[in-house]
Formats: structure tokens, sequence, C-alpha cells
């Protein structure tokens, strides 16, 4: 069980994370339908992971007293109890970057829910049907952008090399499994993500060749995120995200 | 006023009818299909929901929206469920919610299966000649097209 409540947290927090950088475009989109459209992206995010973070709180409250609840599970766990995707903490720097990460974590997202779907967890599989819905329309419109950037002028184009150039490192460890990921791939409760590191790949590089980009060699991926060993960025966006709860305990409006 | 030992899975449906969508007021919570099921077993009502979008800041209106009306009409013993499975589809739009739609401005979602890239018709002069501005419109569940003979934008509500 715990297992599975850590994985659970792991799908929740990478959505939270990308959702608190993503939401920091509001008002700071580079046109007013894109602004809209990060935005609106994001809410599908927080959605999910509210989803996510609700469903592990009544995992966890199960024999339990201090009732856990999506708001302390968000609001009151520490860096090193995060499960996010070290992706998913890299920063917006400009937009092209922002697109590369949202690309690179839709597709990923696409990929995985497409299987946790069948999940046997009813719940788990009944929020990956749901978020699949949403997911699809994320990876057309981060694609478009992608293409757009990356085959337009000669400026987009090096910031779009730029991002990926940024982002690349951070996105091995999204296939490479934890003990959490091998305890529930083994209950069949979750997909095995590193039998769809090739899908990932190939997708990727189709789009990648659309937008006259090519894929990185084999250079050296980070990992640590998923067991909570983060990039000194995460405690910026905790200490932003979290500072309301810690200073006022229980403040509601 | 319901009196609540007569109170039927009738009334209760002929109540939420009246619950209208708080972003597009034409249309009922009946018409957007995120109704699933009202079940009533010994005196208490259940009513089953489903979100439209995850993220959808509607839903939670729409759940006190639910309350208050039942709460208006002497309901009291009552709960409502969100459940997620199955995921909801516009396909549970009914027809008459669609033409309502068209009414008001918004052109209403293809059917799921449809999966031409055949543009929605322009709700204002019915041109088939639109194009799409952006896939994310002014809520969740949009998109943003333009008509091409009218000029006019306009929303339409996204196939899922």
């Amino acid at each position: 069980m715990t297992q599975l409540i850590n994985y659970i947290l792991h799908l929740a927090d990478s959505n939270l994370i990308l959702t608190q950088r993503n939401a920091a475009w509001c008002g700071h989109g580079p046109i007013l339908e894109q602004d809209i459209a990060i935005t609106n992206i994001t809410l599908d995010l927080i959605g999910q992971s509210r989803n996510l973070y609700q469903y592990a709180a009544t995992l966890i409250n199960e024999g339990n007293e201090n009732a856990v609840t999506e708001d302390s599970l968000a609001y009151l766990r520490t860096e090193r109890e995060f499960k996010n995707l070290l992706l998913t903490e890299q920063e917006n720097g400009d937009w092209a970057q922002t697109i590369v990460r949202q690309f690179f974590y839709s597709v990923y997202q696409y990929l995985l829910y497409q299987k946790l779907k069948e999940s046997k967890d009813e719940q788990l599989a009944g929020i990956a049907a749901k978020s699949l819905k949403e997911v699809t329309y994320h990876v057309t419109w981060s694609s478009e952008w992608l293409i757009r950037l990356g085959d337009g002028t000669a400026e987009s184009k090096e910031k779009i090399l730029n991002a990926i150039k940024q982002l690349w490192p951070y996105t091995g460890e999204m296939f490479v499994q934890t003990d959490y990921e091998l305890s529930v791939v083994a209950e069949g409760i979750a997909p095995d993500i590193s039998l769809l590191k090739n899908d990932w790949l190939n997708k990727v590089t189709g789009v990648f060749e659309e937008a006259t980009v090519s894929v990185p060699e084999n250079i050296f991926m980070h990992t640590g995120g998923k067991t909570g060993t983060h990039t000194e960025k995460l405690g910026y966006i905790l200490s932003d995200l979290q500072y309301l709860q810690r200073t006022y305990p229980n403040a509601t409006w | 006023m319901v009196e609540e030992n007569i109170i039927t899975a009738n009334t209760i449906w002929q109540l939420l009818e009246q619950v209208p969508d708080p972003e597009i007021p034409v249309l009922s919570i009946l018409d957007l299909g995120i109704v699933r099921d009202v079940k009533i077993n010994e005196g208490l009502v259940e009513i089953i929901i489903t979100p439209t979008y995850s993220g959808c800041p509607a839903m939670d209106a729409i759940s006190m929206d639910i309350r208050l009306k039942l709460i208006e009409n002497g309901i009291k013993n009552f709960k409502i469920t969100s459940v997620l499975s199955p995921a909801w589809t516009t396909d549970w739009m009914t027809e008459e919610g669609k033409i309502k739609l068209n009414k008001y401005g918004i052109a209403p979602p293809k059917i799921s299966l449809d999966k031409s890239d055949t543009p929605p018709v322009c709700p204002q002069c019915k041109s088939a000649d639109t194009k799409l501005l952006s896939q994310f419109g002014s809520t969740a569940c949009k998109a943003l097209y333009q008509c091409n003979d009218c000029k006019e934008p306009f929303d339409y509500f996204k196939c899922q």
C-alpha cells in the first residue's frame, strides 16, 4: 500500500510542480490566445493532480486518525518528500523552453496514461482515462509550437535548440524505474514505464524531424527527482507554493 | 416544497433540470450530461455527477447549486457523489442542449466518432468556412474559431 501511495504521489507531484511553473505565465504569454492556452493546460494539470492527491489521501487515511487532505499533501510536505520528475521543476526560461518542457512531459503523460487506463486499480484507471482526453490536446498544441518555432526563423530555431539542450538531460529519468514503480508494476497496477521509452523517443523524433531539429546524442541523464533528490530549484518553487499555509497555518479564503 | 416521504427520482430529475451550468447558463446540468444517476435509498437521495474537465472550476459551483436547489425544495437528506469513471464525453450532451448552445453562439461539439477535420459551422452566419484560432478558449471546454465569411470569432465546445 505504501508503494502505491508513493506512486500516486509521484504522478500528482509532477503535475503540481509543472502547474506551479506554467502558472507563472498567466498574464505574461506572448499573445493573448497562447496565454490562455498555457493556463488552460495548467488548469487540466492541477485538476488531474487534485484527483490523484484526493485518492492518495483516501488511502493514507485508512486506519489513520490524522486526516490527510489533498491540501496537506500539496502544502505541507517537504522538498525531500516530493517525487516529481526533475523535468517539471526546470525553469520556464523563454517561451521555447516552456514549450519543449511541456512537449516532453505531455508525450510521456500521454503514453503512460494510455496504459494506466487499463490498470486493475479502478480509481487510477478512471483518473487516467479522464486525463488522457485532456493530455491529447496538450500533445497536439505543444507539438505544433515546437514545429512552428523549430522550423521558423533563425532566432526561434536557436531558442528551440537551446531549450532542447537545457532540458534533454532531464528526460531520461522518466523511464528509470524506482522501487515503488517496480512494486506497483509487479502488482499489475501500473505499466512498466521503461518499456515506453522507445515509443516516447519515436514520437519525439517524429516531431523533431518536422521541426527540422535533431535528437541529442547519448548524453548524461540526471535522476533523483522521483525519489526526492531534487535540483536546487524545487526549494524555491515550494517556498512560493507553500508560503501561505506555512506562514498562516489552516488559512482559508 | 417536496414532502420528504414522497420524494421520487423523477422529482429530483425535475429539480436538477432547473440547475443551470454556471459558465453557460442556457444549458442545464442535464443538457450537459454531467448527472449520471439519481438513487434513492431509505430516504437518502444520492446524486452522481461526473466532471467535464479534471480542473473545471465550475464543478464546485455546480455542486453548490445542486445543494441549494434541493434545500430550497425542502430536501435535506442527500449527498452528491462525484465519479470519474466512465469519463464524461460530449456525446452525453443532449440534442436539445446542442441546439441551445448553437443559438447562444457557441458551436456544439461533434460526435466523438467523427474524426474528420471538418471545422465547426459558424453559429452566427451558418457558414462552413471557418478556421481554428486556438485549441484553448475562454474555458477549459472550449476552442476559439473564426468565421472566414462573417469574420466573427466564436467558441466551439470541444469534442471530448
